[in-house]
């Protein structure tokens, strides 16, 4: 998966689990739970979205790596 | 109007799933009240046929006021309108006999359920209520005439379209004046046509001939976009007669402003009534997080836990051990409750909080709990809970350490006698047998009503819970 279409796995992940949080309006070091305010509920949704969409399923022991913003959408075009 | 939560004392009447001739059973959801709070869905507690509504949409009435008329069955199955004496919804057990429709083998009166009614499973019958279908005038084509669901949904199909004006609910309404979808242009499945809040996520799913604006919310997101303010004016479509007057946009403004009341004035009727204590301990999670992480990599994400399950779940199990901190406070006595509902503090997106139950959380299996978390939290958001879910907290838990903070010493929600509150998971130098290590911890509060337990009883209960984690694979 190149890098755009992990942003916009990102992108349509977060409307649904924070719809009131747009992305372009965010900066790429923001981070998931202290930042947008997502708690582990969200953020487990996060990563059930992002699987069911892409097929990346993420492993707990690879969450820090997915913190932020920018570093779900590396992780993603790296494994998708 | 059920009470809907201790503070609650009056509601409003937002949708009616319900209407006059309809079947209900206990347990059937009949309406759609908003309180100060949040809007939830409201049951019948009776079984029998709906004969009068008695509270327009958009009406709001002291808790305790009767919302409808429901005749009686089995033995009065009929037409609904000469009913027997009005009998307001309470919260009683309804007769034996009736209780054991629901299961089992049919006693003699449900012959005449049969006779008038064709028989019909609850989902299809939920859904008749919801699309406004008459189930008497269905032939059914399941096992011995049952209707099915196909049957209705061909009743549907089979009705005549609807005239020029475009029925809707206020929030169906809002929703698509929020939304930027054309009422005019969505296929109503409620009512006598009406277009729900479904039908305008549906549409707001699939647009016709244009596509979905950039970041417009995905229809799970749509439901909580439902309690903001629209942003647009709603179309210029005539609202239905009864409907009631639409929300101005800041409504959601308004909803946080009245909500935040809420939880102000029942916080200080807590503070000024319950002699609070506090109490503290750090949690060994060394063997609940390892386990934890252990039984996670075998699972996909969608059946993984999160470690407020585990919490949770020891909390509910301490609860039932130590009966003083389960129960409510009311009239200048204690009742301890036999079972254990934990009320959930979840924290909504646009401001304030809501704390609905998990029910008899002590006895369920923990991935059970964990489903039933998820559900719960994810309809908190969206404002659709169920009266029992704000009603029946016997004790409460604030897990508000999942966001940063190391401990957190909650307010009690009267009648209840105890908060219990969760820091973050951490590691932490610990030290055991001379020697220091690191381990997964975190700090459990307990804030206590005097009147009932003191510290030592207090201490027990997250004693109890620190022991209950050790062996978390038995929780």
């Amino acid at each position: 998966m190149n890098e755009q279409d992990a942003r916009a796995a990102v992108r349509a992940a977060l409307g649904k689990v924070a719809p009131d949080v747009e992305l372009d309006d965010v900066g790429g070091d923001a981070r998931f739970r202290q930042d947008l305010d997502l708690d582990s509920l969200d953020f487990l949704r996060l990563v059930e979205t992002i699987d069911t969409a892409t097929g990346v399923d993420i492993p707990e022991r690879d969450y820090p790596a997915v913190a932020t913003v920018d570093g779900l959408v590396s992780y993603l075009a790296a494994h998708g | 109007m059920p009470s809907l939560g201790a503070d609650m004392e009056h509601g409003k009447i937002v949708e009616w799933l319900v209407k006059p001739g309809d079947y209900v059973r206990r347990g059937d959801l009949v309406a759609v009240v908003d309180t100060d709070k949040t809007v939830m869905d409201v049951e019948s507690f009776q079984e029998g046929v709906v004969a009068d509504l008695l509270v327009e949409i958009g009406e709001t009435v002291p808790v305790g006021t009767p919302l409808a008329r429901i005749t009686q069955t089995p033995a009065e199955v009929g037409p609904p309108s000469p009913g027997p004496p009005p009998r307001p919804p309470s919260a009683q057990a309804p007769p034996a006999a009736q209780a054991t429709t629901v299961q089992g083998a049919p006693p003699a009166g449900q012959t005449t359920t049969v006779q008038a009614a064709p028989p019909i499973a609850p989902p299809a019958r939920h859904l008749a209520h919801r699309l406004g279908v008459d189930t008497g005038r269905i032939h059914g084509t399941g096992k011995g005439g049952a209707i099915t669901r196909a049957d209705v949904e061909h009743a549907v199909a089979a009705r005549p379209p609807r005239a020029g004006r475009v029925r809707s609910s206020p929030r169906a309404r809002r929703l698509a004046a929020e939304l930027g979808v054309e009422l005019s242009s969505v296929p109503g499945t409620g009512p006598e046509g009406a277009v729900t809040v479904e039908d305008v996520q549906r549409a707001a799913a699939h647009p016709v001939g244009e596509s979905v604006p950039e970041g417009a919310p995905a229809p799970e997101a749509a439901a909580l976009a439902a309690t903001e303010a629209p942003r647009a004016e709603p179309p210029a479509e005539p609202p239905a007669p009864e409907a009631p007057a639409e929300e101005q946009p800041s409504a959601a403004r308004e909803r946080v402003a009245t909500l935040r009341r809420a939880i102000g004035a029942l916080m200080s009727r807590s503070k000024q009534t319950i002699p609070h204590y506090y109490l503290s301990t750090t949690l060994d999670l060394r063997a609940a997080v390892g386990w934890m992480q252990s039984v996670n990599a075998q699972r996909p994400v969608a059946s993984r836990l999160v470690p407020s399950a585990l919490l949770l779940k020891a909390a509910a199990l301490a609860a039932k051990d130590v009966p003083e901190v389960n129960g409510f406070y009311l009239d200048g006595a204690y009742r301890p409750s036999a079972a254990v509902h934990l009320g959930v503090a979840v924290a909504l997106r646009q401001g304030g909080l809501v704390a609905p139950a998990i029910h008899d959380a002590d006895t369920l299996p923990l991935d059970v709990l964990m489903e039933q978390l998820r559900d719960l939290v994810s309809r908190a958001r969206a404002g659709r809970l169920q009266r029992a879910e704000m009603a029946d907290p016997t004790i409460t838990v604030t897990n508000l350490g999942d966001l940063g903070v190391d401990s957190v010493y909650g307010v009690i929600y009267p009648p209840q006698v105890a908060m219990v509150g969760f820091g973050r998971v951490l590691e932490q130098p610990w030290a055991e047998h001379g020697m220091l290590g690191v381990r997964a911890a975190a700090i459990a509060t307990l804030s206590a009503d005097h009147r009932v337990s003191d510290g030592l009883r207090g201490g027990r209960f997250l004693a109890r819970i620190d022991e209950l984690l050790q062996k978390p694979d038995e929780l």
